[in-house]
């Protein structure tokens, strides 16, 4: 039980640097699984604390996406109170535990905070995830009361992210909650999708038991569009609203020849594979998952950072990244690009697959690639990769994870009437209350904006919750 | 937790279980599929629904053990519980007033069948079925199969029971003798699946086939299932299960079935050889049904 430091007296903040991670060294890190980055310290934490000056108007807060109180718990975790940074944390941002972990705080919080014009910023992120750490391991996390039971009925569709956020909110507001998941664990991308050595499926669960602890209720194996539509909800099963969060679930392949080889895979797959049912404890675990030798993973985001990492520490002798773009534009975390590397990924950047080759038996044992040249700007404003004649190279691999992206699953979309969806089969639901075209019917997360991050959900949660107590009590739509 | 309240071996190594699963027996139609795990560390496995019971909650499945997750499904008793089942998934079967219709259900792919025909025969159309298996010990759902069917025919490749030869030979002599089909529909190991559209396709009768390849979560969201069809990629879970035979591409569906048969045999010895002791008959069966059913399919359906 660790007991709340007095406070120090304040150091100069200009004059301490940015305090370093204790973390797993590289070379034991890539045969585990375990978290990789170990955590502050509280002596870290209060030193890391005290380089915050404190900004009379904070950019950092504007930086956030649900706009955490950032300088007011910096200065408890300063003081040692770190409950009460945690509480402060905990009234904008449901999951801090996980959004420590996991939100790409260079371009959020810590892009614009003052201290990182001259030096480094604040290390915000790792603040975050220590108070929420801390409040976890002490056993002290508060289940806030809830408010008078309102007699209406929400159901939640998904369990990641968007929907816990809203179904930890209306539930605090007196709303009965049910929320339905379609696989056989809650959390969503949370459990399947990001590995056990970035966000230990422990805190998860941990965090999911909280918003059930909070009053909400919870039906996994539950397929909205096929065990239930979204009109039987709101019709014999007599809810009242229904929120959509059921994320970006449509694997994209390149249709490039050669891709149904066996030993490629979606990183769904192969991720869902080895976060959520366990495939590196194979044969503990029934499920299994190709233990490549040389693996290729395309992509540039965390996706293909995660899959790269995974297989890494499923034994493979060499890795390989490939990625058509350079290294300034790999939407991945610096942070996940960083231990990649550090762990031996090899990079082969402006280089992208134009086809795979097999055996007799349908293996896959070569990936042809092309050289790329950074062109003009495409829609997204990076530089468009373009071809360059005459580069083609091939190299040996027995595994290969296609991580370029994630569309909209049309299951929900195509079994609910009166859904509109836009061209990519993304839900349409208004950006600050989250209603869609279908009265009674939410949304938000990556089926409204596509493939995105944690805290961008969350934040859609938040608005929606508000838009959706606002229509429960009101009736108004 | 979903209890069984029924479960029985049918035939050698072949399981019938009925589950209490209110959801899925109220929304399930022919032809759909559920996935099910047994416990915590277990792999999730699709299977056919052969029959539901909207009043009772129950759904019915029959499968072969033919690996670990499966022989370990068919020692489940009655009163104890599946940790996980979801469904209904998959497209169901679509029925109308095709006119004459010949149903064929090779080995384990009768219990898949039965529904479809039970369908097929309630949408108006004339059934004729075909249920076929290696040998009469590996014969299931005879006796329900002729109940619905019009004509049904029996055939054991080895001649143990009823007519010697394989369900092609039947549909053969059908096509032969000038029989008129509006449709063909045809469930079993993938050769079967496949020699039944080589038989169609020159008569150009439309054959369809419900496939069974490997899968992880059966939602659309991995893409383990996919399989070529008419030259594009589908997913067998969303898409599917059931496709124009014509069209699949059985060779690369066979191969890509094989992806983990290493680990399956891993498994298997396992299971069958607890701490270093030979766990003996039952085991030793599965094990050798296993082997032959390599060849044939890499699925539990």
């Amino acid at each position: 039980m660790m007991a709340e430091a007095k406070p120090k007296p304040r150091p100069k903040p200009f004059s301490i640097p940015r305090q370093p991670m204790p973390e797993q060294p590289p070379e034991v890190r890539r045969k585990n699984f375990r978290e990789v980055p170990y955590g502050l310290t509280p002596d870290l934490a209060i030193l890391e604390a005290s380089r915050c000056i404190q900004c009379k108007n904070p950019a950092c807060v504007k930086g956030c996406p649900v706009n955490i109180k950032i300088p007011e718990f910096i200065d408890l975790v300063r003081q040692g109170k770190f409950l009460e940074a945690a509480r402060k944390v905990k009234e904008d941002n449901a999951l801090p535990a996980v959004c420590g972990r996991v939100c790409p705080q260079e371009e959020q919080c810590e892009m614009p905070c003052v201290l990182g014009k001259k030096g480094e910023p604040v290390a915000i992120g790792r603040l975050e995830r220590f108070v929420a750490d801390f409040e976890r391991v002490t056993g002290n996390v508060e289940i806030p009361g809830v408010g008078s039971p309102t007699g209406k009925r929400v159901a939640i569709v998904g369990s990641g992210p968007a929907g816990l956020t809203v179904a930890g909110d209306l539930v605090q507001m007196g709303h009965d909650v049910t929320i339905f998941e379609a696989l056989h664990k809650a959390g969503g991308v949370l459990m399947y999708g990001i590995p056990e050595f970035r966000l230990p499926k422990e805190i998860v669960q941990s965090e999911v038991n909280y918003i059930l602890d909070l009053g909400a209720k919870l039906e996994c194996n539950v397929v909205v569009g096929k065990t239930v539509t979204i009109d039987e909800l709101l019709g014999e099963e007599r809810f009242d609203a229904v929120f959509i969060g059921s994320g970006a679930g449509l694997p994209y392949f390149m249709n490039i020849p050669g891709e149904n080889l066996i030993g490629i895979y979606s990183a769904n797959e192969y991720l869902t594979r080895a976060n959520l049912m366990k495939a590196y404890l194979f044969p503990e675990a029934d499920t299994p998952v190709s233990r490549g030798r040389h693996v290729a993973v395309v992509g540039g985001g965390n996706v293909a950072m995660d899959s790269a990492r995974t297989a890494m520490r499923m034994g493979a002798e060499k890795v390989y990244l490939v990625y058509r773009r350079s290294k300034k534009e790999m939407p991945a975390r610096i942070e996940e690009i960083h231990h990649a590397e550090e762990e031996g990924i090899e990079f082969h950047l402006l280089t992208n697959p134009i086809a795979f080759h097999g055996n007799e038996e349908a293996w896959v044992t070569e990936i042809e690639c092309q050289r790329m040249e950074l062109g003009e700007p495409d829609a997204s404003g990076r530089r468009r990769p373009v071809p360059v004649k005459g580069s083609e190279f091939r190299l040996p691999v027995d595994t290969v994870i296609m991580a370029i992206g994630n569309g909209a699953n049309p299951l929900i979309p195509s079994t609910t009437p009166g859904l509109d969806t836009n061209k990519w089969g993304n839900i349409l639901a208004d950006q600050e209350t989250g209603k869609t075209s279908k009265k009674g019917v939410f949304a938000g997360g990556d089926i409204v904006i596509g493939a995105a991050t944690v805290i961008l959900a969350m934040g859609a949660g938040r608005k929606a919750a508000a838009g959706m107590h606002e229509y429960l009590t009101t009736g108004a739509w | 937790m979903f209890p069984i309240v029924e479960s029985k071996e049918i035939a050698k190594n072949v399981f019938f279980q009925r589950i209490q699963a209110p959801r899925i027996a109220r929304k399930r139609k022919a032809g759909q599929f559920l996935v099910v795990r047994k416990g915590e560390n277990g792999e999730r496995i699709p299977l056919t629904i052969v029959d539901s019971d909207p009043a009772e909650g129950t759904v019915t499945i029959i499968y072969q053990a033919v690996g670990k997750s499966t022989a370990e499904l068919s020692r489940a008793k009655v009163g104890e519980s599946l940790l996980d089942v979801v469904g209904p998934l998959g497209r169901p079967t679509h029925i109308e007033r095709f006119g004459t219709v010949v149903g064929i259900g090779g080995g384990i792919g009768t219990a898949p069948l039965l529904p479809i025909a039970t369908a097929i025969k309630q949408g108006g159309n004339r059934l004729l079925s075909i249920v076929g298996a290696r040998t009469k010990d590996l014969l299931i759902l005879e006796e329900e199969m002729k109940a619905i069917s019009d004509t049904c025919v029996v055939t054991t490749d080895d001649g143990s029971y009823a007519k010697k030869g394989f369900v092609t030979t039947a549909l053969q002599e059908w096509i032969d003798g000038g029989e008129t089909i509006d449709l063909c529909i045809a469930i079993g190991p993938v050769p079967m699946m496949r020699a039944v559209a080589e038989v169609t396709r020159p008569h150009r009768i439309p054959t369809v086939v419900s496939l069974n390849p490997i899968m992880v979560d059966a939602t659309g969201m991995c893409g383990a299932c996919r399989v070529t069809v008419g030259g594009t990629t589908k997913f067998v879970c969303v898409d599917g299960p059931e496709f124009d035979g014509h069209e699949v591409d059985f060779k690369e569906l066979t191969l890509r079935n094989r992806a983990y048969l290493r680990e399956e045999k891993e498994a298997m010895e396992r299971f069958v050889h607890k701490d270093g002791k030979c766990m003996g008959g039952k085991g030793a069966e599965v094990l050798a049904a296993a082997g032959s059913a390599e060849a044939a399919t890499g699925g539990a359906k």
